[in-house]
């Protein structure tokens, strides 16, 4: 053996350094076990909390259960806004590399129209980054199921079952329900300053408008959470705690939907507004802005054609008229005026004015619409025939601030209140408002002679038809005012409990009975010997109402000055109205754009409504479109 | 007379066996299969397929165990030269798998010839040193370093890093205990830090990838730090004394990338905690001791450093193992000895093992 050859001194030095080396191995692999074992114990005891926090952050996802959005209903129980499932074909843009390719590749299997890559297209703009966007909603069955066997080929893409909004009713009182619509950055802004962040986990869509937009939390509800153990791929494979969505409340509206419907179709094809209240309580029974728009478009996320449609038509669609349409109330100001006169004391129901159809203020002449004149006019005549004479020397001898002080207690000028976002203010003329409304010192100052015209309701007089409602009921209701609302009651889905919304009196005003009762009586008069009496002719109530015709080009509301109006200088006809006169349970402002006289078109609407809903009697054929000379 | 003729069969079979080799190793082996199991049994079980394996590793370390270490020095030459040839193959003609050549077709299968130069080098550098034990100068140390640096070279360009480490290390380690001086060891330790930054801009961009992300794993928590952040996770989640057998959330969840093979160790861990750690450290350790021991006792200069080289080298596995599983240690393709699943590795190391108790048993039949 080659060992021998060496000298036995040589190998005994040679295992001697031999074993030093192994010597040194073996402590360094000790120090090496070492260092591992106090990784572990730093891995295992010190940061063993960490760790276990992160795998159980691993393993377990909360995963939202959204809840059910609560219905609306009317007072009757008609259903207006309700839910449905239906399957969509859902794509998450984070899981898919190739967007084009894999809606292309999908496009083989379930029918994509060019239309649903633009709405996706759209929604991937507006979209939080990792939720699920539909390419297909409303799929059938055999698209569901062509889409499972060839699940394979697309990842990140996969079939869902979800609740749509549905609104049965189409168009019907669209304007007072809204609709609901995807969540956007703003929305999302919105429901975290609200701390309602975690409660709209699994939400994608929330209230726009209307009243799915003011009563949103309330009927969203509360989101459910599942405890589920993911793998790694993130499939669920065991659910741990299962935490129940409370679903959202339901709302009883005030509203009553026949009656809407019957309003409704009154104005046909006309542009207007009608605002129906019940005087003792507030409540709205109907809320009309003609021409409406279908909220089921929305739901989905519109189309854009759809919104095209919509946005650029001259009928203003999506323009909620009752609320946001801004107009001079015209003749429908005279009761409100006299009723100031009474009060204030400048005129006596008997005292009489001379009118020789015409009234000269500061070299300017007024005229009156009658030709010569009413002759001697006392208030009950005054409001009855609508004198305009009568109206001017009253805003005169009452002058702006006292009209603008009394005006201002019977909320014009003011939002209502109403339980619909985004209310306009409308105009209540004053010097003070024209201070604030113009910047130059010269447009600032309030003339003496734009008093005059403040008293026959035009001039800069501009209100919402609600705010006309809301005026009326409160004559109505003898001086008690209730802030106008359209849900009876909110019912917690989980005790049944109804939270009714009271009867709010916003205040009483401090009218005397007999000053209330002169104004009654004369707007009696109106119906039944004055303006409108044909259109209440053989009424089975005794009604109250005052026409009014109000001048377009004086028409205020920003929204307003692009409309196409090319036939239409013609004026807007209002009408006031409540009824039964003695014990009004119903009070309404009717407007009719460019509709002409109030006789002609609007008092007409507020007799088939008072027809329908004290006597339930539907309206037999056409309305009167006989032509009363006066208004 | 026929129980005589059973009895010396058995002696003769065993004969070559080292009992405490045996034992230690059936434990761990015992260990790895039940975490093999763990690891794979929600679905595509691999623990008959890895018995099987073992079955092939022990016959091969009770085969290389009757031959006495003249036999196996024998082997060194015509295995390193047949081996860098098909290195050299491999590297001409290489089949290329995941974008490494490592390898080579021979049509009906495929061979990795890399890891027969685990073996390889150090019977060819121990062999080298024996044959010159009486004249042994500096120049004798510089061949070995070329004859260990050729087939390194071609196994780091495959690339396979891990691979490369274990040859690398196998071969410095007879280096090593053939007497290479301090002085050059550690001129070697300062050239290779000086040469570090050279290496870095030859290294592949994943190999960067993967010692950047053990700097900060989080830096790429889906991509190359994916693994060190699960099975750290893994680990620490473990606690002292583990989550429990088939119980790791990590592992049966499928967070643990690579769980039966590479990060077996995390499993374990997950499982068994601190305390299941620290006794396979221990066991570890035993083997390691009692290869060391065999070496102190050889005979020869041949095998005093095989036995030096292949005990370090098992340490190497599971030291660079358990730091890359345990985030102390960039993410290299080492398998821990006897646990991870795969044949290859398996009859590799049991033939290391083979090589152990042949140096012992034949050393004691000598002396008698």
């Amino acid at each position: 053996m080659l060992a021998r050859r060496s000298p036995p001194h040589v190998r005994d030095s040679e295992r001697d350094r031999f074993r030093f080396r192994l010597l040194v191995a073996g402590v360094a692999v000790l120090a090496a076990f070492a260092l591992l074992i106090a990784r572990f114990f730093h891995l295992q005891v010190v940061q063993h909390d960490y760790y276990t926090t992160r795998a159980e952050d691993n393993r377990i996802s909360l995963v939202p259960i959204v809840p059910n959005r609560g219905v609306i209903v009317d007072r009757h129980g008609t259903v207006l806004a309700r839910n449905y499932s239906a399957f969509t074909l859902e794509i998450t843009p984070s899981k898919v590399d190739d967007l084009d390719a894999t809606i292309d590749g999908l496009s083989k299997v379930i029918e994509v129209l060019p239309k649903d890559r633009k709405r996706f297209r759209r929604l991937l703009e507006e979209s939080k980054n990792f939720e699920s966007l539909p390419i297909r909603t409303r799929l059938t069955e055999e698209e569901v199921a062509r889409f499972a066997a060839n699940r394979y080929l697309f990842p990140g893409v996969e079939v869902k079952a979800r609740l749509f909004r549905q609104y049965p009713l189409g168009p019907l009182a669209a304007h007072a329900i809204g609709y609901i619509n995807r969540i956007n950055k703003r929305d999302l802004e919105l429901i975290e300053e609200n701390e309602q962040a975690a409660n709209y986990k699994g939400t994608d869509h929330i209230g726009k408008t209307g009243l799915e937009q003011k009563y949103e939390y309330q009927l969203h509800g509360e989101t459910g959470y599942e405890q589920v153990e993911i793998d790694a791929g993130g499939r669920a494979s065991r659910s741990l705690s299962r935490t129940p969505p409370v679903q959202g409340s339901n709302l009883t509206l005030t509203l009553d939907v026949k009656l809407q419907e019957m309003a409704e179709k009154a104005f046909g094809d006309r542009r207007g507004a009608l605002v129906a209240i019940e005087p003792s309580t507030g409540g709205i029974l109907a809320l009309v802005s003609n021409p409406s728009f279908d909220p089921n478009l929305f739901v989905d996320g519109i189309r854009s054609d759809d919104w095209d449609l919509l946005n650029n038509s001259p009928d203003k669609p999506m323009v909620n008229r009752a609320l946001n349409g801004a107009y001079p109330p015209g003749s429908t100001f005279k009761p409100f005026m006299a009723l100031a006169a009474l009060e204030t004391g400048k005129r006596t129901p008997g005292q009489t004015i001379f009118d020789p159809g015409v009234y000269n203020f500061a070299g300017h002449q007024f005229r009156d619409d009658k030709k010569g004149g009413h002759g001697s006019v006392d208030m009950y005549k005054s409001i009855v025939q609508s004198c305009d004479t009568y109206y001017y020397m009253l805003a005169n001898d009452m002058g702006i601030d006292a009209i603008a002080r009394f005006m201002g207690e019977l909320g014009f000028g003011q939002r209502t209140g109403v339980d619909i976002e985004g209310e306009s203010e409308g105009v209540l003329p004053s010097p003070e408002w024209k201070k604030r409304r113009f910047k130059r010192p010269e447009q600032q100052k309030w003339f003496a002679g734009e008093t005059i015209s403040i008293g026959i309701g035009q001039g800069y007089n501009a209100y919402t038809p609600i705010q006309l409602a809301q005026a009326t009921a409160t004559i109505a209701n003898n001086g008690v005012m209730f802030r106008p609302h359209l849900v009876k009651y909110i019912t917690d889905s989980r005790s049944g409990e109804k939270a009714m919304v009271e009867p709010e009196p916003l205040r009483t005003l401090p009218w005397k009975q007999q000053n209330v009762d002169t104004i009654k009586r004369a707007m009696i008069g109106v119906n039944t010997a004055g303006t409108a009496a044909r259109a209440f002719a053989g009424a089975g109530y005794v009604s109250a109402g005052k026409t009014g015709t109000a001048q377009v080009f004086s028409l205020k509301g920003a929204e307003y000055k692009s409309a196409n109006v090319k036939k239409e200088l013609r004026d807007h006809a209002l009408f006031i109205a409540f009824a039964p006169a003695d014990q009004p349970k119903i009070a309404l402002a009717v407007l009719v754009e460019n509709g002409g006289f109030g006789a002609q078109s609007a008092a007409p609407i507020a007799r088939m409504v008072f027809d329908y809903y004290l006597l339930g009697k539907l309206p037999k054929g056409a309305a009167g479109e006989d032509a009363v000379e006066e208004d | 007379m026929f129980e005589q003729f059973w009895h010396r069969l058995w002696v003769r079979l065993v004969a070559h066996i080292d009992g405490q080799l045996l034992l230690i190793t059936s434990l761990i082996m015992a260990t790895g299969l039940a975490t093999v199991y763990s690891a794979t049994y929600d679905a595509n079980n691999r623990l008959l397929a890895q018995t099987l394996n073992m079955a092939v590793g022990l016959f091969a370390m009770w085969a290389v165990a009757q031959l006495p270490p003249q036999k196996l020095m024998g082997f060194g030459v015509p295995l390193y030269v047949v081996g860098v040839i098909l290195l050299i193959c491999v590297f001409l003609f290489g089949v290329k798998v995941n974008g490494a050549r490592r390898w080579l077709s021979l049509g009906f299968t495929r061979i990795q010839p890399s890891e027969v130069l685990k073996i390889a080098v150090p019977l060819m550098l121990a062999w080298y040193f024996h044959k010159h034990e009486a004249i042994l100068k500096f120049r004798h140390y510089v061949v070995a370093c070329l004859l260990l640096l050729v087939p390194f070279a071609l196994i780091a360009k495959q690339p396979d890093l891990g691979t490369a480490i274990l040859v690398g290390a196998a071969g410095f380690y007879v280096l090593f205990f053939a007497g290479l001086r301090w002085q050059v060891i550690v001129g070697l330790g300062a050239a290779a830090a000086a040469a570090a930054p050279f290496v870095w801009t030859m290294l592949h961009d994943y190999q960067r990838k993967r010692i950047l992300t053990l700097v900060d794993p989080t830096s790429d928590p889906l991509g190359a730090g994916y693994h060190i952040i699960q099975s750290t996770i893994a680990i620490g989640s473990g606690g002292s004394f583990g989550k429990g057998w088939l119980e790791g959330t990590q592992t049966h969840l499928e967070f643990i990338p690579e769980r039966h093979t590479d990060f077996i160790f995390a499993v374990f861990s997950e499982e068994r905690g601190l305390l299941g750690n620290s006794i396979l450290v221990l066991l570890y350790f035993l083997l390691i001791a009692r290869g060391l021991m065999i070496a102190a006792n050889a005979s020869t200069l041949f095998a005093r450093v095989m036995a030096g080289s292949v005990t370090l080298s098992l340490f190497t596995y599971v030291f660079v193992n358990m730091g890359m599983v345990s985030g102390i240690l960039p993410v290299v393709g080492v398998p821990l000895p006897f646990m991870s699943y795969g044949g290859t590795a398996l009859v590799t190391l049991s033939i290391g093992i083979g090589i152990l108790m042949s140096i012992q048993t034949h050393r004691m039949l000598v002396r008698k």
